[in-house]
């Protein structure tokens, strides 16, 4: 059914653009005849064609190249290109300091994501509830009513891009790991000075999971039945079945956490893995290739990490993920709202590791580059960004120039999970409401920032949109329009 | 600005063309090297900005713009409160105002000065020459503000 015809026959609404997500979207809500929610879609608007514009550049680039991608989540993509060009190189074999600095760079970029996320975009929704007035649902409403949340949020994000630094060279767009290795070890005053504040660090990831927790169990009821759902899940995992962010094989389980695929070569992705395009988004739909676009999709990032690991391997992030898995009763745990608990598991693991790798004198060696062994015409690396499981795959000519790309981004692998994410809630919330309000649209939003999207990786975005909601009769004519500004916020109905 | 601590923060994106006005200017002012007056460069403004900020008793941002007047804005910068952010890819001034404020109960003035620029649109380190001359413009202006005995006060200078 085309939209077209959909909307002569239904009413539409458009939230757009999707807020406190990083990037831009819309979100279309399309209503039938008696005022029930048909369908939801997730749009994006906006083209990317990265892969396109690194055509013909020299391989080595990359890594550094395709940080322009994101400016919050740089570092996924400088080590993700890094690894496949370790490949290409014939240097992924690092050495024990450069593999190390490369952790602790990737450790450091997940604690201060997951931090940034949780403390200053995901954490108004829970604090002030779904529906509490738009001036409250922001970060500076947290820092009036709670600053000492607001600041651990600052703090512990600080201290995530200080790592960043110290082991990239910049906190954006660094220039750290090179093919096969790095560029510069930990210092011993840099080792020293986030040494001095790890401490705190942990307290703060240790509080800030427990505020995850007691309001996911205190609220499970509700959002067991908020935009939730059963599906696959896919991760990378260490061969052993360890939580591994960084370097691992892929493993897929099904809806009962049966395997659908394990210990697959990060090379041979391809082989489990296809894209479907569809004519009303930029972005693809990835899904498992035995199963098929049907049945095959699957969600990416901290549910499904926590999902698809056998264990963690630091004591307090296991023990918190061995209660979290209770909630699933042998299951996989299928809450979407339970990804910002996942996300808290994740930020005490990261910060467990960093703790074990700052003790660690490796990080003080002058071994930095593997020496090069086979030269490759082709590379992928694989590992899990902060949003879920990233792709890169290059091919390169005998020129060294690159030849073909192709990323699969995080937010593309959970394109379909959060297109039935927001189906389920506006169903939920909006089927026969004669009035659509500025709580609903809200709640639909809710859903989708349980995703973390990163819309800008995932396409590209630029500039900025007021937040629009239209329902449209049966005839297409416009008969109600909402409109939230993207400044302060000032919801306007039109008649 | 005699006895004032200063924070000057230059931000925008270099590989934009005069996007990365800020960026340059905030580096010949780091150049100047004047006293209490501490330079950081970065892509764009963010939360853990506000900690920074509220250790010094004046920030100063510089940024690129396509509406100032030419050759340069400059404005107080009011601290925010309850602004629905669209994402935190970026913070305003205002927003990072808000939060030194609010966080760290931090008293900092703000101001903002904002460079016309010209080409936003093509891929490329190279400030376009009409907004070339308008860093120069702001550059001089900054040179006798941020001495001691000098001020900021908002203002349009003619071109």
């Amino acid at each position: 059914m085309s939209s077209s015809s959909m909307t002569e026959r239904t009413r539409r609404i458009v939230i757009e653009p999707v807020t406190r997500v990083e990037g831009h979207g819309k979100v279309t809500i399309h209503l039938d005849e008696a005022g029930k929610v048909d369908e939801a879609r997730l749009h994006v608007v906006e083209f990317r064609g990265f892969e396109r514009f690194i055509q013909g550049r020299p391989f080595w680039e990359m890594p550094v190249a395709v940080q322009r991608l994101c400016g919050i989540c740089p570092v996924s993509h400088h080590l993700c290109a890094a690894k496949a060009v370790d490949r290409i190189v014939g240097g992924e074999a690092l050495t024990p300091t450069a593999e190390k600095m490369r952790r602790l760079m990737h450790y450091g970029q997940f604690f201060q994501s997951h931090a940034l996320h949780f403390f200053h975009l995901a954490s108004p929704d829970l604090l002030f509830g779904f529906e509490a007035d738009p001036l409250q649902r922001n970060v500076l409403a947290v820092a009036a009513k709670h600053p000492e949340l607001a600041r651990q949020g600052i703090m512990m994000r600080k201290w995530g891009q200080e790592i960043i630094r110290a082991t990239a060279g910049k906190k954006i767009h660094g220039t750290g790991a090179i093919p096969g290795g790095i560029n510069k070890n930990l210092t011993i005053p840099e080792r020293d000075a986030l040494t001095a504040e790890w401490p705190q660090m942990l307290l703060w990831a240790q509080s800030g999971l427990a505020l995850a927790r007691d309001y996911t169990l205190g609220h499970l009821r509700e959002l067991a039945d908020f935009g939730s759902f059963e599906s696959n899940f896919l991760s990378i995992v260490r061969p052993d079945g360890a939580l591994d962010i960084y370097d691992g094989v892929l493993r897929a389980i099904d809806a009962d956490g049966k395997i659908i695929f394990d210990q697959v070569d990060n090379q041979a992705y391809l082989d489990y893995i296809a894209e479907e395009v569809r004519p009303w988004t930029y972005m693809k739909f990835p899904f498992i290739r035995s199963l098929g676009p049907a049945k095959g999709w699957y969600r990416v990032g901290p549910l499904a990490r926590i999902n698809t690991c056998d264990f963690i391997d630091t004591p307090l992030a296991e023990e918190a993920r061995k209660e979290f898995k209770t909630l699933g009763g042998g299951r996989p745990v299928h809450v979407s709202m339970a990804y910002h608990w996942c996300r808290m598991i994740e930020i005490l693991h990261c910060v467990e590791k960093i703790g074990q790798l700052l003790r660690d004198p490796d990080l003080q060696g002058t071994d930095l580059v593997a020496p090069g062994g086979e030269r490759r015409s082709e590379g992928v690396g694989i590992l899990e960004a902060p949003r879920g499981t990233l792709f890169h795959h290059y091919r390169v000519g005998e020129d060294d120039l690159v030849t073909m790309c192709n990323l699969i981004v995080s937010t593309t692998n959970n394109n379909e999970p959060m297109n039935r994410a927001v189906t389920g809630v506006a169903k939920k919330v909006m089927s026969g409401q004669a009035t659509i309000t500025e709580g609903m649209m809200n709640q639909v939003e809710v859903v989708i920032r349980a995703y973390d999207p990163c819309l800008s990786c995932a396409t590209h975005a630029m500039g900025q949109m007021p937040l629009v909601l239209e329902l449209l009769d049966r005839a297409g004519n416009l008969v109600h329009r909402f409109v939230k500004d993207d400044g302060p916020c000032a919801p306007s109905e039109e008649a | 600005m005699a006895g004032t601590k200063v924070l000057v923060v230059g931000y925008g994106n270099p590989d934009r063309c005069d996007d990365g006005l800020g960026m340059a200017l905030a580096e010949r002012v780091r150049a100047l090297e004047i006293p209490g007056v501490d330079v950081e460069v970065k892509y764009q403004l963010n939360v853990e900005d506000a900690d920074l900020v509220a250790k010094h008793d004046v920030v100063l941002f510089l940024d690129a713009c396509l509406c100032a007047p030419p050759p340069f804005l400059l404005r107080e910068v009011e601290a925010r409160a309850g602004t629905l952010e669209f994402t935190t890819h970026s913070l305003a001034p205002e927003g990072v105002l808000g939060l030194a404020q609010d966080v760290f109960r931090a008293p900092t003035k703000g101001y903002a000065l904002a460079v016309r620029g010209y080409d936003f649109h093509d891929v490329g380190d190279q400030i376009s020459k009409d907004a070339a001359k308008n860093l120069e413009a702001a550059l001089s202006f900054l040179v006798g503000a941020l001495q001691p005995g000098g001020s900021l006060h908002p203002m349009e200078v003619d071109a």
